[in-house]
Protein backbone atom coordinates (compact mmCIF):
# COMPACT_ATOMS: atom_id res chain seq x y z
CA UNK A 1 0.00 0.00 0.00
CA UNK A 2 0.72 3.92 -0.52
CA UNK A 3 1.07 6.16 2.47
CA UNK A 4 2.03 9.57 2.65
CA UNK A 5 4.34 10.43 5.18
CA UNK A 6 4.86 13.84 6.64
CA UNK A 7 7.96 15.25 8.47
CA UNK A 8 8.04 18.74 10.44
CA UNK A 9 10.94 20.75 12.33
CA UNK A 10 13.95 19.51 13.16
CA UNK A 11 12.79 15.92 11.92
CA UNK A 12 11.77 17.48 8.51
CA UNK A 13 15.40 19.20 8.60
CA UNK A 14 17.28 16.04 9.55
CA UNK A 15 15.43 13.77 6.89
CA UNK A 16 16.06 16.18 3.97
CA UNK A 17 12.21 16.69 3.14
CA UNK A 18 8.65 16.97 4.37
CA UNK A 19 6.79 14.49 2.85
CA UNK A 20 6.99 11.89 0.64
CA UNK A 21 5.00 8.47 -0.16
CA UNK A 22 6.25 5.70 0.94
CA UNK A 23 5.56 1.82 -0.70
CA UNK A 24 4.65 -0.41 2.28
CA UNK A 25 3.79 -3.74 4.15
CA UNK A 26 4.72 -2.48 7.55
CA UNK A 27 1.52 -3.21 9.65
CA UNK A 28 1.67 -0.58 12.42
CA UNK A 29 3.59 3.13 12.61
CA UNK A 30 6.09 1.39 14.76
CA UNK A 31 7.00 -1.36 12.02
CA UNK A 32 6.96 1.44 9.63
CA UNK A 33 9.60 3.57 11.29
CA UNK A 34 11.55 0.67 11.55
CA UNK A 35 11.29 0.03 7.57
CA UNK A 36 12.54 3.65 7.20
CA UNK A 37 15.12 3.83 9.87
CA UNK A 38 16.58 0.22 8.02
CA UNK A 39 16.21 2.24 4.45
CA UNK A 40 19.13 4.88 5.13
CA UNK A 41 21.41 6.38 7.75
CA UNK A 42 19.28 9.70 7.39
CA UNK A 43 16.04 7.86 8.49
CA UNK A 44 18.44 5.91 11.24
CA UNK A 45 19.68 9.00 12.98
CA UNK A 46 16.04 11.12 12.76
CA UNK A 47 14.36 8.62 14.45
CA UNK A 48 17.16 7.13 17.11
CA UNK A 49 15.20 8.75 19.76
CA UNK A 50 11.56 7.90 19.90
CA UNK A 51 10.65 9.32 22.87
CA UNK A 52 11.40 13.12 21.12
CA UNK A 53 8.61 12.29 18.85
CA UNK A 54 5.09 12.85 17.87
CA UNK A 55 3.18 11.01 15.14
CA UNK A 56 0.25 11.69 13.15
CA UNK A 57 -2.06 8.94 12.23
CA UNK A 58 -4.68 11.09 9.60
CA UNK A 59 -4.21 14.34 10.59
CA UNK A 60 -5.08 12.83 14.85
CA UNK A 61 -2.28 12.39 17.26
CA UNK A 62 -2.04 8.62 17.64
CA UNK A 63 0.44 5.97 19.38
CA UNK A 64 3.18 4.16 17.38
CA UNK A 65 1.03 0.93 17.95
CA UNK A 66 -1.49 2.35 15.43
CA UNK A 67 -2.36 -0.37 12.79
CA UNK A 68 -1.72 1.22 9.36
CA UNK A 69 -4.47 -0.64 7.46
CA UNK A 70 -6.26 1.96 5.62
CA UNK A 71 -4.46 4.65 6.61
CA UNK A 72 -3.43 7.63 4.04
CA UNK A 73 -1.31 9.91 5.78
CA UNK A 74 1.38 9.03 8.88
CA UNK A 75 3.18 12.46 10.17
CA UNK A 76 6.29 12.66 12.85
CA UNK A 77 7.17 15.48 14.36
CA UNK A 78 8.44 16.56 17.66
CA UNK A 79 6.33 17.68 20.59
CA UNK A 80 4.75 20.84 19.95
CA UNK A 81 4.93 24.44 20.39
CA UNK A 82 2.31 26.96 19.85
CA UNK A 83 0.88 29.45 21.30
CA UNK B 1 -4.00 30.41 10.04
CA UNK B 2 -2.00 33.09 7.90
CA UNK B 3 0.77 34.45 7.18
CA UNK B 4 -0.28 38.00 7.79
CA UNK B 5 -0.99 39.70 11.08
CA UNK B 6 -4.73 41.01 12.05
CA UNK B 7 -5.71 43.47 13.78
CA UNK B 8 -6.99 42.70 17.32
CA UNK B 9 -9.88 45.28 18.39
CA UNK B 10 -11.40 44.12 14.60
CA UNK B 11 -11.36 40.46 15.59
CA UNK B 12 -12.75 41.49 18.53
CA UNK B 13 -15.12 43.29 18.09
CA UNK B 14 -16.78 40.50 15.68
CA UNK B 15 -17.75 38.84 19.03
CA UNK B 16 -19.19 41.89 20.18
CA UNK B 17 -22.72 40.99 18.14
CA UNK B 18 -26.04 40.42 20.24
CA UNK B 19 -26.78 42.09 23.45
CA UNK B 20 -26.56 39.14 25.66
CA UNK B 21 -22.41 39.05 25.25
CA UNK B 22 -21.90 40.78 28.76
CA UNK B 23 -18.51 40.19 28.32
CA UNK B 24 -15.16 39.52 25.72
CA UNK B 25 -11.70 38.40 26.95
CA UNK B 26 -8.71 38.51 24.46
CA UNK B 27 -4.84 37.33 24.66
CA UNK B 28 -1.84 38.21 22.62
CA UNK B 29 0.98 36.53 22.41
CA UNK B 30 3.82 37.99 20.84
CA UNK B 31 7.70 37.40 19.67
CA UNK B 32 9.56 37.64 22.93
CA UNK B 33 12.71 39.67 21.88
CA UNK B 34 16.25 39.71 23.72
CA UNK B 35 19.00 36.93 23.85
CA UNK B 36 20.17 37.54 20.27
CA UNK B 37 17.14 36.52 19.00
CA UNK B 38 16.51 37.63 14.94
CA UNK B 39 13.79 36.01 13.56
CA UNK B 40 10.91 33.03 14.73
CA UNK B 41 9.90 30.85 12.45
CA UNK B 42 6.57 29.16 12.81
CA UNK B 43 6.21 25.95 10.97
CA UNK B 44 2.79 24.33 11.44
CA UNK B 45 0.59 21.01 9.66
CA UNK B 46 -1.56 22.65 7.34
CA UNK B 47 -4.87 20.50 7.25
CA UNK B 48 -4.30 19.20 11.01
CA UNK B 49 -3.40 22.18 12.34
CA UNK B 50 -7.33 23.58 11.64
CA UNK B 51 -8.89 20.66 12.35
CA UNK B 52 -6.60 20.62 16.17
CA UNK B 53 -8.09 24.15 16.66
CA UNK B 54 -11.42 23.56 15.35
CA UNK B 55 -11.04 20.79 18.06
CA UNK B 56 -10.08 22.90 20.92
CA UNK B 57 -12.26 25.79 20.57
CA UNK B 58 -15.18 23.17 20.26
CA UNK B 59 -13.80 21.66 23.72
CA UNK B 60 -14.14 25.03 24.98
CA UNK B 61 -17.47 25.41 24.02
CA UNK B 62 -18.35 22.65 25.75
CA UNK B 63 -17.39 23.27 29.10
CA UNK B 64 -18.10 26.61 29.27
CA UNK B 65 -21.40 28.91 28.14
CA UNK B 66 -19.42 30.96 25.53
CA UNK B 67 -21.37 33.00 22.78
CA UNK B 68 -18.28 32.86 20.67
CA UNK B 69 -15.00 32.05 20.50
CA UNK B 70 -11.94 32.81 17.67
CA UNK B 71 -8.38 31.94 17.29
CA UNK B 72 -6.06 33.28 14.84
CA UNK B 73 -2.42 31.89 14.44
CA UNK B 74 0.16 32.95 12.31
CA UNK B 75 2.78 31.37 10.73
CA UNK B 76 5.85 32.18 8.36
CA UNK B 77 9.24 34.27 9.36
CA UNK B 78 8.17 37.26 11.97
CA UNK B 79 10.48 39.24 13.91
CA UNK B 80 10.75 40.32 17.62
CA UNK B 81 7.83 42.13 18.68
CA UNK B 82 5.51 40.74 16.48
CA UNK B 83 2.05 39.16 17.35
CA UNK B 84 2.02 35.91 16.69
CA UNK B 85 -1.50 34.62 17.52
CA UNK B 86 -4.29 36.05 19.71
CA UNK B 87 -7.55 34.01 21.35
CA UNK B 88 -10.79 35.74 22.09
CA UNK B 89 -13.25 34.13 24.25
CA UNK B 90 -17.33 36.01 24.80
CA UNK B 91 -19.42 35.02 27.02
CA UNK B 92 -22.31 36.20 29.04
CA UNK B 93 -20.04 36.52 31.98
CA UNK B 94 -16.78 37.62 32.81
CA UNK B 95 -15.96 34.20 34.53
CA UNK B 96 -16.70 31.82 31.82
CA UNK B 97 -14.74 33.82 29.25
CA UNK B 98 -11.17 34.42 31.31
CA UNK B 99 -11.43 30.81 32.17
CA UNK B 100 -12.23 29.56 28.38
CA UNK B 101 -9.58 31.69 27.20
CA UNK B 102 -6.71 30.31 29.55
CA UNK B 103 -7.89 27.07 28.67
CA UNK B 104 -7.79 27.83 24.78
CA UNK B 105 -3.68 29.36 25.55
CA UNK B 106 -3.02 25.46 27.35
CA UNK B 107 -4.15 23.56 24.81
CA UNK B 108 -2.89 25.75 21.78
CA UNK B 109 0.69 25.21 23.64
CA UNK B 110 1.56 21.75 23.60
CA UNK B 111 -1.81 19.92 21.53
CA UNK B 112 -1.81 22.10 18.11
CA UNK B 113 0.68 21.27 15.68
CA UNK B 114 2.62 24.45 15.66
CA UNK B 115 6.59 24.74 16.15
CA UNK B 116 8.68 27.45 16.69
CA UNK B 117 12.54 27.89 15.45
CA UNK B 118 14.57 30.82 16.82
CA UNK B 119 16.91 31.95 14.66
CA UNK B 120 20.05 34.69 16.93
CA UNK B 121 23.34 35.95 16.17
CA UNK B 122 24.45 32.75 17.29
CA UNK B 123 22.59 30.34 14.88
CA UNK B 124 18.97 28.90 14.61
CA UNK B 125 17.31 26.22 16.65
CA UNK B 126 14.30 24.58 17.13
CA UNK B 127 12.22 25.31 20.71
CA UNK B 128 12.11 22.46 22.94
CA UNK B 129 8.90 21.89 24.58
CA UNK B 130 8.73 21.99 28.27
CA UNK B 131 7.11 20.04 30.84
CA UNK B 132 5.30 23.16 32.84
CA UNK B 133 3.56 23.26 29.49
CA UNK B 134 2.53 19.86 29.86
CA UNK B 135 1.52 19.89 33.55
CA UNK B 136 -0.60 22.89 32.61
CA UNK B 137 -3.30 20.52 30.75
CA UNK B 138 -3.94 18.68 33.76
CA UNK B 139 -5.53 21.00 36.06
CA UNK B 140 -8.08 20.83 33.13
CA UNK B 141 -8.63 17.57 33.98
CA UNK B 142 -9.07 16.93 37.88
Amino acid sequence: MKVQVLYFAWLRERIGQGREVVETEAATVADLVAELRAREERYDLAFSDMGAIRCAVDQALAPVETPLDGVREVAFFPPMTGG
Amino acid sequence: MSEADFDLGAEAARLEAGEETGAVVTFTGRVRGGGGLRRMVIEHYPGMTERALTEIAGEAARRWPLSGTMIYHRHGSLAPGDRIMMVATASRHREAAFAAASFLMDYLKSRAPFWKKEETDDGADWVAARDADEAALERWNE
